[in-house]
């Protein structure tokens, strides 16, 4: 878009965050040597080396496995929960106070745009802390006891890096337990940059330890035999095999994992707020998130208007920089992602799907993906089933209520779905009859640490969030 | 009726009058457009609020604000002397950079309008005169229709109407709407303004309703408010209605121009406003004549953000004129 009022760059500056040029494991409160292969992680909107960050191997992982069941059985667990709410409601102020250069970071590393790391991720991660905190010394209350299991391994994914972090470590540290959490390899920094947090924080040694890795190492920490409880989120695939690995043991495990999420527009719909909702549905973070409203159902009705609309509304999207404060849409975080999207993509167009992108200038170094609908997608194209885990859309079209549930449910996911309309009563009636964690109503991809999250079917089981996040970090219900 | 045939002011070119034949038929229309979910509205606006405009986005956003501003005054308290202060000011915003751009208008009572117009002269600054009983839109029609024509003879460029509330709220759609048309009728060549006075309209609905009505009737331009009931111009105000342009042009190919006003003040805010334009209606809306500040005290604020970004110092207030 070309317009007298191009808006000039307006970089936020990365001089607020010291990146070191290679960081160790952090084990029993120090940052330590590990003994594998060590790793880059790059920019993924510039290709350049950050850093060079150390590789777990079995070995730094029975360490750090074994530093966190000492700091449980010695002090953590043992600790009132009104102790431990101090140390979490500390780290949730160091988080707000250190909240820019976490955003910078979180931008830098993971590809997503400031704007997104700055307004969404590192509030809603220091909500989680705050909100967690407060339940620590209210575990009676909670309906699960007040006994933690132990020692938690916590495997997190690259799309949201610290806000996981936050999901992961926050319900945990609160019930007693202690962690050892394994960044995803391609975005490891903001977990280091929290450990440092930790310190500052006075967290006894040991209550959270940090392993980076990529695959083996969070092989080792799922069967480590000394690990209680095994919280992962990431993709399916890998969600399969955790739960094979632990099958048979004591282990508890809860899985958040992928989704191919509905997003149904009725024709009474506020039609404007409904586009902003499926832009914000698919397009936020590059697409990559687990509940994405991947799947665009429109009535029949107003679907030619809504597309238009969309289309019109996707031109004004600025693909770009991610330290730009005004840029919406970032970098796909790696190579190999980048590879999958276009894969997918491609072939959403042999299957004889209608393919649109904006004319958008993507820049030469990085990974990049513009955003992309396909129109005339039907239940039987793969682009329709599979989960993309990028900015590209699927538009299919119903009819009836009954139409629109039907197909929304007809997939092997069921994380979350979308309903939008003027109508309070049928959004209630959809509520109830779509297999989805969450169903937004006239909104999308909104996160609040007080409400659980969580999926059907192969997206998963277990909550986080909320009360009922609680559940998956303490022995036995008392209530 | 009184109505003195005028000559220029055309029927609107889209023909509406299946829709505008009655109350029920309007209602039907009206309430059949989708409506405007609040949350999502005012989450929308806040989005578009953050962009951050810099150098010479900034640069141009300035100068475009100050070519968009209609330098009011609308006080029981005016002056002649007051007006001509004002009006000198909208020709030479800041005496002491020639560079800066002249605003759009001065928007006076009717019986300042000669004044302004004396003032004023062919220095391309048009008059805007609020009319139809301003603020409250309270008298009847006929009186109404005079204070139009009273305004438009005194050399009035733009009217700035108020419309009916009471009947629009009460769904006398149509009353509304014939009264929109009779004064278009009044002005002859004169722009004209509807004003909704969105505050009292209260539901984000209302203010798309009342867009849809005051488009059909011909108006061209919409705007928000009086300035005299709070809450006046606001962001997501102003998002609903640079909707309805947008919408109401693909539907007829028309264009109609929007005009927030009242407690728009400072730079910042007048940069947000912009950037709802230029994302929301487009970049076609990025003009005076279709877009315009119904402000007073934000011009000086423009002005010292403008001198600003040419010298690198701020300035004090006595560096700029007080009207």
């Amino acid at each position: 878009m070309s317009s007298p009022f191009e808006y000039a760059p307006a970089p936020e500056s990365r001089a607020i965050v010291d990146i070191k040029p290679s960081y160790g494991l952090f084990v029993n409160g120090e940052f330590v040597d590990g003994h594998g292969t060590s790793f880059k992680t790059i920019s993924p909107s510039t290709e350049e080396v950050l850093s060079e960050v150390a590789e777990a191997d079995d070995a730094d992982v029975d360490l750090a496995v074994k530093a966190a069941r000492r700091a449980h059985t010695r002090v953590w667990g043992r600790m009132p929960g009104r102790e431990r709410a101090k140390y979490l409601y500390r780290i949730a102020r160091i988080i707000q106070e250190r909240g820019r250069e976490l955003a910078v970071l979180e931008s830098i590393d993971n590809g997503k745009p400031i704007k997104e790391a700055r307004d969404v991720d590192v509030p809603t991660a220091a909500a989680h802390f705050f909100y967690y905190a407060g339940w620590a010394d209210k575990l009676e209350y909670s309906g699960y006891g007040t006994t933690p299991l132990g020692v938690a391994g916590q495997v997190i994914p690259w799309n949201f890096p610290l806000l996981m972090l936050a999901w992961k470590i926050a319900p945990a540290l609160a019930c007693g337990n202690t962690v050892v959490l394994k960044p995803a390899e391609t975005t490891p920094l903001t977990a280091l940059l929290f450990a440092e947090i930790c310190q500052q924080a006075d967290l006894p040694p040991g209550v959270v330890n940090i392993v980076t890795g990529a695959g083996d190492t969070g092989r080792a920490l799922v069967a480590h035999p000394d690990v209680d409880k095994v919280a992962f989120t990431g993709s399916t695939d890998v969600g399969r095999a955790i739960a094979k690995a632990v099958a048979g043991s004591s282990k508890k495990v809860t899985l958040e994992l992928g989704g191919k999420a509905a997003n149904i527009v009725f024709d009474d719909a506020p039609i404007d707020q409904a586009v902003e909702g499926i832009v914000t549905g698919i397009f936020f973070n590059q697409g990559h998130v687990c509940c994405a409203g991947s799947r665009l159902l429109v009535q029949e009705s107003v679907a030619d208007e809504v597309l238009e609309r969309l289309k019109r509304r996707v031109s004004t999207l600025r693909v770009g920089d991610p330290l730009d404060k005004n840029t919406d849409i970032g970098a796909i975080n790696s190579a190999e992602q980048l590879a999958r999207i276009t894969e997918l993509s491609d072939l959403g167009e042999a299957e004889g799907a209608g393919r649109w992108s904006p004319a958008c200038e993507l820049p030469e170094r990085g990974f990049w993906f513009p955003p992309t609908i396909f129109t005339n997608v039907t239940q039987a194209h793969r682009i329709a089933r599979e989960e993309i885990f990028g900015p590209v859309l699927s538009v299919l079209t119903f009819r009836t209520p009954s139409e629109a549930v039907e197909k929304a449910n007809n997939t092997p996911y069921g994380l979350s779905a979308g309903v939008w309309t003027d109508k309070g009563s049928l959004i209630l009636h959809m509520a109830n009859q779509l297999r989805a964690g969450v169903v937004w109503a006239n909104t999308f991809n909104k996160f609040d640490p007080t409400s659980p999250f969580g999926g059907y079917k192969e997206s998963g089981y277990g909550r986080e969030g909320g009360r009922h996040g609680l559940e998956a970090y303490l022995k036995g219900a008392s209530a | 009726m009184t109505s003195t045939p005028t000559t220029t002011a055309t029927a609107p070119a889209a023909d509406f009058t299946d829709i505008t034949r009655s109350d029920a038929t309007l209602r039907r229309f009206l309430h059949g457009l989708p409506g405007v979910d609040q949350v999502g509205a005012e989450a929308r606006a806040a989005g578009l609020g953050t962009r951050s405009i810099k150098t010479t986005a900034k640069a141009f956003a300035i100068d475009l604000a100050i070519r968009m501003v209609d330098l009011t005054t609308l006080e029981g308290a005016d002056t002649h002397g007051k007006v001509r202060a004002l009006a000198a000011k909208a020709m030479h915003p800041d005496p002491a950079d020639p560079s800066c751009p002249m605003t759009a208008a001065v928007c006076v009572y009717p019986d300042m309008v000669a004044t302004a117009k004396e003032v004023l002269g062919d220095s391309g600054v048009h008059v805007a005169a609020v009319a139809t009983a301003f603020p409250s839109g309270r008298a009847a029609l006929d009186i109404k229709l005079a204070d139009t024509r009273d305004a438009v003879e005194a050399g009035a460029d733009e009217i700035d109407m108020v419309i009916d509330r009471g009947a629009f709220l009460s769904g006398r759609y149509k009353d509304v709407y014939d009264e929109i048309v009779a004064v278009r009728e009044a002005c002859g060549a004169a722009h004209l303004k509807v004003i909704f006075e969105t505050g009292e309209l209260q539901t984000y609905d209302n203010v798309r309703r009342a867009s849809w009505l005051a488009m059909m009737a011909g108006g061209h331009f919409i705007k928000t408010s009086t300035g005299k009931v709070q809450p006046a111009a606001t962001l997501p105000v102003t998002l609903v209605m640079l909707e309805a342009v947008r919408d109401f042009r693909e539907a007829t190919g028309q264009m109609v121009g929007v005009k927030p006003a009242g407690g728009i003040r400072s730079t910042k805010d007048a940069i947000k406003y912009l950037v709802m334009v230029n994302e929301i209606a487009g970049q076609d809306w990025l003009d005076p004549d279709w877009f315009r500040f119904g402000a007073s005290t934000l011009l000086n604020d423009l002005l010292m953000q403008r001198t600003k970004m040419t010298t690198g110092r701020y300035s004090g207030p006595d560096y700029f004129t007080l009207d």
